[in-house]
């Protein structure tokens, strides 16, 4: 027989042990995509900041982390090479700019091929503003402002509106 | 009449941007410029196919300009180009250096005699070593190199006629260039 004290006792056993699961789980689908074995923490975490930042140039929209083609596995072993010998980020990278060409870079550099890219937003975002500036200027010196209708009326029609507004208050 | 111009300032903003983006419609994103056109091959030292204890390095892919195949067994379309790289080696009398890829030696000599060998001579690359120095990213590649085994032109995929014809016109552009 169960009684329900021992029952609420295995349920909170059961969520512990599902908690435990959950955190259990992710560590060994970790496990399964990665065989490096890195000197330390930080060796790790360039390693995986430099996957997720170069483009694999098989499959286009796939960083070198996360693609499966052989091509990319070659330059995850190569990287892994290189950081072990105690290669530098940049040194690693331009390393894969030489053979590979400034496409597997996700954030292109800074030069004169791609000074449009990098400002040209910045350049639209100006121009957009000067012509609502010139725009707004224009209306208001042309006594076309929106927030004061009255100010266009002739003094004729001036006259009529305040006599039908008197009109109305009768 | 000015502020009238201006009104058709926005149609002319949407042509021109339409007739940039309908350009890149056309463009393969596939195709990628290579890295080391203009450069000279990268150096290595692996054994030749045929003979492993003959040992090839770059030096033995200068003396006349010349057309780099990557190719593998593995490598379905590598089949394909296969016939016409035979043709261009036979009836035009063209230099074709292979590489091969990330394969099995026994495997690719098998599949040279069944096939036919177009090569001039052939690099075995087990490891893709010299395949990760040229930027390859999937076989089967081509490349254009002059007598001085400077990189002069890339192509990714099938070498069809229609290819061959662009490699052709780039080859004799380089013999212009010589004489």
């Amino acid at each position: 027989m169960i009684s329900g004290l021992s029952n609420r006792a295995l349920a909170r056993k059961a969520r512990c042990l599902l908690l435990m699961l959950a955190f259990w789980l992710p560590l060994t689908a970790q496990a399964a995509i990665d065989a490096f074995e890195f000197r330390d923490d930080a060796t790790r975490e360039r390693f995986a900041d430099l996957t997720a930042e170069l483009r694999c140039p098989k499959c286009q929209n796939q960083n070198i982390a996360d693609s499966n083609s052989p091509i990319a596995s070659d330059l995850r072993h190569e990287i892994y090479r290189m950081l072990q010998d105690g290669a530098t980020d940049d040194e690693i990278v331009d390393f894969m700019v030489a053979r590979y060409g400034e496409f597997v870079l996700y954030r292109p550099r800074l030069d004169n091929q791609t000074l449009l890219l990098w400002y040209g937003p910045f350049g639209l975002l100006l121009i957009g503003a000067i012509v609502v500036l010139v725009l707004t200027r224009k209306r208001r010196d042309a006594g076309d402002d929106p927030a004061h209708p009255e100010h266009h009326l002739s003094e004729a029609e001036q006259r009529r509106l305040d006599q039908l507004l008197k009109q109305d208050e009768k | 009449m000015m502020r009238r111009l201006i009104l058709f300032f926005p149609l002319l903003v949407f042509f021109g941007l339409g007739i940039f983006l309908w350009r890149g419609l056309q463009l393969d994103p596939t195709e990628l410029p290579s890295a080391l056109i203009g450069k000279p091959m990268p150096a290595f030292q692996l054994s030749s196919l045929y003979d492993e204890n003959q040992t090839l390095t770059e030096n033995d892919l200068r003396g006349t300009p010349a057309l780099l195949n990557v190719w593998a067994t593995w490598c379905p379309t590598c089949k394909q180009e296969h016939d016409q790289l035979n043709k261009i080696a036979r009836e035009e009398g063209v230099t074709i250096y292979g590489i091969n890829y990330k394969d099995d030696r026994a495997k690719a000599n098998d599949w040279l005699q069944r096939y036919q060998d177009p090569y001039a001579r052939n690099i075995f690359d087990p490891k893709g070593t010299l395949g990760l120095d040229l930027g390859v990213y999937g076989a089967p590649e081509t490349y254009v190199l002059d007598k001085d085994g400077i990189i002069r032109y890339r192509h990714v995929g099938e070498v069809n006629e229609k290819v061959w014809q662009q490699l052709r016109e780039v080859m004799q552009q380089l013999d212009g260039g010589a004489s």
